[in-house]
């Protein structure tokens, strides 16, 4: 045995045993592989169907981005969260809880809109913090708690403006928030000289009639895309690039394995249920502040489609693998379908039935790309 | 071996880099450990044998960590320790690779050769130093990577045991404990295992090599402890024992020489 030249060399390139992977299995073991796909399919169903109705002048380019960047949102923390092992079920009920909660500060107690907003992140990230810490330190499946958060935060999101105000809707928060420097960052509409100058020269529709005559009928870009494209951009320099994103990897590939080499797999689960707890209350913010109210039944089955942009993005539902580029291109062909479909003119009930289809398709894919990864047969 | 935490002194010599007196540990009403004792001195690989159920995973976790001993003292380096956590055994310079749960199969070598020690520039990991470390250090261990993206669950069973190895010897482990390295692998496999069980052993580090089978033992072993019913039958050097005298010591004995005879010497 100390003759090392008798051993041979495993692996490697000179092994006659190892195939070399092609150029195709190497992209099909990226994860986004299924989101670009995806995406461009839907733009050339589109492009034929709906290329005619508006869907793709700078009007309908406005409608589906602003729909695509909520879903995106909200996927950024699903994705993350899932990548790291757990899943996160209450997200709909976190947007509801959270909309009344600036309702409650804002309007009905009519505190500055500021400390309305700082205050509803901190109880929103706590109950995240909660949710996680139950987890882990129950060791009990994270459907299950975050399922009884769904209807423990769906309930308080009814009975809390019902027992004070006695209704579920809460209007009025657009004059509260009126001048509020941190309103702003989630209701403004940024770069609208760009819009300005594109009606000059024709390529925005301008108002005929009315008040704002002659004004481009695009104010600017929404701040809820301004968050929506920072979020992706940062949760995917976290995941790829940085130390925690390897433990993330880590805590949701084999928690076990993870804790032995020193990686604190409790803390990384606890600061991702965190944030998709961020996520969820940014989504609600932009949200209340573009209606200019909050009301009880808002984001009721946003968890399911956060999950299942997710995993259209290629993330794995048992953990441990994923891209959060990935899950933003899932979002995408989320919001170009629900409004192509309306400007195909095609009923919108199909929209479910797409879902549920693309989803199926999706885990198929995923296992199958598993298996390549990890030399399963 | 360069950069790491915990390479301050010259070797130690004969002295044992780890000593584990008296131990006993107790689950309850069962004892598991009835007094074992057991060191390692650096560059030699000492293998703990027994047959499953002779308190072999309890010992090794006491070792690391894991367990906290019920009665008896671990000395390293001479000095009494009282390892809290498997992270304390970890600091100290003590190192497991377990059997199953060595690597995570979706992850790339890089990544997992470095969780948890990820190298930094400024916010972000290091990937240029992370992977052309990654992939000297496998070479030594006589593993040429496709690419250091690969992921783990493309290797072979010996070749993650392999990687566990080069990263604990690259973060500067004085004893490696590696618990069953073979049991799972192929002939080649485990012929490669314990290869880099032997450049290991080279670079001064103490190996505790645990296995039921005698023959891998003998292979890379300078010591052998055989453990039975949570005690130790005693401590062999290499030449002084045969393969037969371990293996009935292993199964106590007596109804294993009766065994060995009715199957004519095949086990």
């Amino acid at each position: 045995m100390s003759d090392d030249s008798a051993i041979p060399a495993a692996g490697g390139p000179d092994d006659e045993r190892i195939k070399e992977i092609g150029g195709l299995r190497a992209w099909l073991i990226r994860p986004e592989l299924g989101g670009i796909i995806g995406t461009v399919a839907v733009f050339v169903f589109f492009g034929i169907l709906a290329g005619d109705s508006g869907m793709f002048n700078a009007q309908g380019i406005m409608n589906w981005s602003v729909i695509s960047a909520q879903f995106m949102i909200i996927a950024v923390g699903a994705c993350m969260l899932m990548v790291a092992g757990e899943f996160d079920l209450s997200v709909g009920s976190m947007i509801g809880f959270a909309g009344i909660m600036i309702a409650m500060f804002g309007v009905v107690l009519a505190w500055p809109m500021w400390l309305a907003i700082l205050i509803t992140f901190a109880i929103c990230i706590g109950i995240g913090a909660i949710n996680g810490l139950i987890v882990v330190r129950t060791g009990l499946p994270s459907f299950i708690v975050t399922l009884a958060f769904l209807f423990i935060l769906r309930g308080f999101t009814i009975f809390i403006p019902q027992t004070v105000e006695n209704r579920t809707i809460i209007g009025g928060i657009e004059e509260a928030a009126e001048g509020d420097w941190l309103a702003s960052i989630f209701s403004a509409d940024i770069m609208s000289w760009v819009f300005v100058w594109l009606a000059d020269i024709g390529l925005v529709g301008t108002f005929s009639r009315g008040t704002r005559e002659g004004q481009p009928v695009i104010d600017g870009i929404p701040m809820l895309i301004v968050w929506a494209i920072a979020l992706v951009i940062i949760g995917h320099l976290v995941l790829t690039r940085t130390r925690f994103g390897n433990w993330i990897f880590a805590a949701g590939g084999d928690a076990q394995a993870a804790r032995y080499v020193g990686v604190p797999v409790d803390r990384v689960k606890i600061t991702m249920f965190m944030t998709t707890a961020f996520c969820s209350t940014v989504f609600a913010l932009c949200q209340v502040f573009e209606f200019g109210s909050a009301a009880a039944d808002r984001g009721i089955l946003k968890e399911f489609e956060a999950i299942i942009a997710v995993v259209i993005g290629g993330a794995l539902l048992t953990g441990g693998y994923g891209s959060v580029v990935g899950a933003a291109l899932g979002a995408l062909i989320f919001g170009v379908v629900q409004q192509g479909l309306f400007f195909a003119d095609v009923e919108s009930s199909l929209f479910r039935v797409f879902l549920g289809v693309i989803l199926l398709f999706a885990v198929i894919l995923n296992t199958y790309i598993r298996r390549i990864i990890t030399g399963e047969r | 071996m360069s950069e790491t935490a915990f390479h301050h002194d010259a070797p130690i010599g004969d002295k044992p880099i780890v000593e584990m007196k008296n131990i006993e540990k107790h689950f309850g009403p069962v004892i598991a450990l009835n007094g074992v004792s057991f060191d390692v001195k650096p560059g030699e690989c000492h293998c703990l044998l027994g047959d499953n159920g002779a308190g072999k995973s309890t010992f090794i976790k006491t070792m690391s960590g894991v367990h906290k001993p019920t009665a008896g003292e671990i000395l390293f380096e001479g000095r009494q320790m009282n390892f809290a956590s498997p992270r304390d055994a970890m600091e100290a310079g003590i190192a497991t690779v377990y059997q199953d749960l060595a690597m995570i199969p979706l992850m790339s070598v890089t990544r997992n050769f470095w969780m948890g020690r990820e190298p930094k520039k400024g916010l972000f990991i290091d990937f240029d130093k992370a992977n052309s470390t990654t992939m000297a250090e496998m070479k030594k261990m006589g593993i040429n990577l496709r690419s250091p993206d690969q992921a783990v669950g493309t290797l072979s069973g010996g070749e993650r045991q392999t990687v566990a190895i080069a990263r604990a010897v690259y973060f500067g482990a004085k004893v490696l404990i590696l618990d069953e390295p073979t049991s799972a692998l192929g002939v080649r496999q485990t012929s490669n295992v314990l290869a880099t069980v032997d450049k290991v052993r080279k670079n001064g580090i103490g190996v505790v090599f645990i296995t039921h089978n005698v023959r891998h033992a003998m292979a890379v072993g300078d010591r052998f402890t055989v453990l039975n019913r949570g005690k130790t039958l005693g401590t062999a050097t290499r030449g002084d024992i045969t393969p037969e005298e371990l293996q009935d010591l292993m199964a106590g004995g007596q109804e294993m020489a009766q065994l060995e005879g009715s199957l004519g010497g095949t086990v």
